[in-house]
């Protein structure tokens, strides 16, 4: 198997973020919340990427805020992913009404621009973590939903799914072990495009200020924090959103290449 | 004829139940939620008292369905309520913003949809070669840079350092259009830059789709030239899909805009939704929500309606 050289890029920046984001706590220099320098230093030997608004250490920042952002988006993906995947599934099995009220109920959420249903679901909550989580991991869930639906219903007529109903099998064993097993590629595809999804929207209501909550800071907020010193030419706020840049195209050159590789796949067999 | 007329019909009336249901939606999700409006206005400090009162003068007692009806009939006939925060009404404060927002909507679109298509074309014409092979590239960064990310590096270069064009950009009442062009400079070009390559990656697609047909080849084998085929023989049977791209790229638009005004501090609808969630305006949210979603909705019912009516095959449902 050969792997492209823009799939080879991708696969190790995301590692390497993934691999700092575990490893905040040991390799971070200082701490997350201490304030060990003047307000916008340039990078020195003791601040390599400089300090922030309020005299941090911006390297540690971003080695933590990194943390938060792809913990929050891997958790809000999975979720939407368990979600959406499950009920797409029921939907295309069982059929019916059960699959009438639900495929109406998504269109009619995704009717509704995500960000704007966030923002009015969120005025009224009190914004944590795990609540960022669940708002994320439903509303992208629609989407994961849809494309399992259409997966599953295509499998669901095959003439070994037909073999085992007429077996005896029940809804749940179809499921895990007909249905499941067949749609693997294309939902593993599309994974990291949810995630770039979670990853750009986390980004987005942090930014303004509906994410994640001081102290804590995630890179969407670390945007927010730095973003007055834009104007006086000081770049510590291009720093966190280049690194949103950065992730989300890593991710997407190695989706874009489990994409291409598990169409090719299909037509193999399909012939 | 009056098949299409009834077809249309059709869905304008989808639209509209559609519509409905979103307000429902919308409303559900600021009521029926685990979070009290009265609570999250006075803090979690605030007295029994002051509660009990507050519930009572903004009808919280009220069961839900009741309080939904009062609100929708105050949309229908214009009146979108007073905002908790400063007691100003909305109808009034939107009506400015809306008229903003639509000015930077309208400026960023006659710049993208344009310069799509052109490009969208270009791709055709080279398809495999440098020019196409650069414009996928730019395709996949572009879809994962935040806008943040682009209007920041813009004000950065061209605000800052150049100094261009102004940072911040503030329109007001006395302004000429080409002050106001001026000062929207930049937040336009982050809009554009943001719809573009979706609208060039699916106008050179549905020009390709085209392309396959033998009627191209029949032209391509009199020996007419490249971008006369493209042109006069393959572009107008690829308008109905590009139009439906151009509709759902101006939907992302309105959304895109929320945050572009946040970066660029601009007068607009999207400012005074997020400064509002921050209060927790619960009836401003509502009001600029439901509007953001009925432009959505609405500019995506346009695509549908612009593919019937320009593609005959969809107007014989299988």
């Amino acid at each position: 198997m050969r792997i492209p050289v823009s799939a080879l890029i991708g696969l190790f920046f995301t590692g390497l973020f993934f691999l700092t984001a575990i490893l905040a706590p040991w390799i971070a220099p200082y701490g997350m919340a201490e304030v060990v320098g003047n307000v916008w230093e340039p990078p020195s030997d003791r601040f390599w990427l400089g300090t922030d608004n309020i005299g941090r250490d911006l390297l540690t920042r971003m080695i933590w805020g990194g943390r938060t952002t792809i913990f929050i988006a891997t958790l809000a993906t999975v979720l939407s992913f368990a979600l959406g995947a499950f009920l797409g599934f029921m939907a295309a099995v069982i059929g019916g009404w059960v699959d009438q009220a639900l495929s109406r109920f998504v269109d009619l959420v995704m009717s509704i621009p995500p960000l704007i249903f966030a923002l009015v679901v969120l005025s009224v909550m009190e914004v944590t973590t795990p609540v960022l989580i669940l708002v994320m991991g439903l509303l992208d869930s629609t989407r994961v939903y849809r494309l399992s639906r259409a997966v599953a219903a295509d499998i669901n007529v095959m003439d070994f799914v037909e073999a085992a109903r007429l077996r005896g099998e029940g809804r749940g064993w179809i499921i895990f072990h007909e249905i499941l097993p067949n749609a693997l590629s294309p939902l593993v595809a599309e994974l990291g495009l949810r995630f770039i999804f979670a990853v750009l929207f986390l980004s987005t209501l942090s930014f303004l200020g509906l994410g994640v909550q001081p102290p804590a800071s995630d890179w969407g907020g670390m945007v927010k924090e730095n973003k007055e010193g834009i104007v006086f030419g000081i770049w510590a706020a291009l720093v966190p959103a280049g690194a949103i840049a950065a992730l989300a195209i890593s991710v997407n050159l190695v989706a874009d290449w489990v994409l291409n590789r598990t169409s090719d796949l299909k037509g193999g067999r399909g012939g | 004829m009056s098949a299409i007329v009834k077809l249309v019909a059709q869905r304008l009336a989808l639209g509209l139940l559609l519509l409905l249901a979103v307000s429902v939606l919308i409303f559900a999700g600021t009521q029926i939620l685990p979070g009290d409006v009265a609570q999250s206005i006075l803090g979690q400090s605030a007295t029994p008292t002051a509660l009990a009162n507050l519930r009572e003068e903004l009808g919280l007692n009220d069961p839900a369905w009741l309080r939904y009806l009062r609100w929708l009939g105050g949309v229908l006939t214009g009146d979108l309520g007073t905002a908790l925060s400063n007691g100003q009404d909305i109808s009034e404060a939107i009506g400015r913003r809306l008229g903003n927002t639509l000015f930077l909507a309208f400026w960023a679109a006659a710049v993208a949809v344009p310069l799509a298509i052109t490009l969208g074309l270009v791709a055709v014409r080279y398809r495999n070669r440098w020019p196409d092979r650069l414009i996928s590239g730019l395709t996949l960064a572009s879809i994962s840079l935040p806008e943040f990310f682009i209007g920041y590096v813009l004000i950065f270069f061209f605000g800052v350092k150049l100094r261009w064009f102004p940072s911040v950009a503030t329109v007001y009442d006395g302004m000429s259009l080409w002050e106001k062009l001026n000062a929207i400079a930049l937040p336009v070009t982050v809009l554009t830059l943001v719809v573009l390559a979706h609208m060039m990656r699916m106008t050179r697609a549905a020009i390709l789709n085209v392309m396959q047909s033998a009627y191209i080849e029949t032209a391509e084998l009199k020996g007419l030239g490249q971008f006369r085929v493209i042109f006069r023989h393959a572009f107008p049977n690829a308008i109905a899909p590009i139009v439906n791209v151009v509709m759902i790229n101006l939907a992302y638009l309105v959304v895109g805009v929320v945050v572009v005004e946040v970066i660029f501090v601009y007068p607009g609808m999207g400012q005074y939704l997020v400064d509002h969630v921050a209060k927790r305006d619960v009836p401003v949210v509502q009001a600029t929500g439901l509007i953001f979603a009925a432009v959505y909705i609405g500019l995506n019912l346009v695509a549908d309606i612009v593919a019937i009516v320009s593609n005959p095959r969809l107007r014989h449902p299988k």
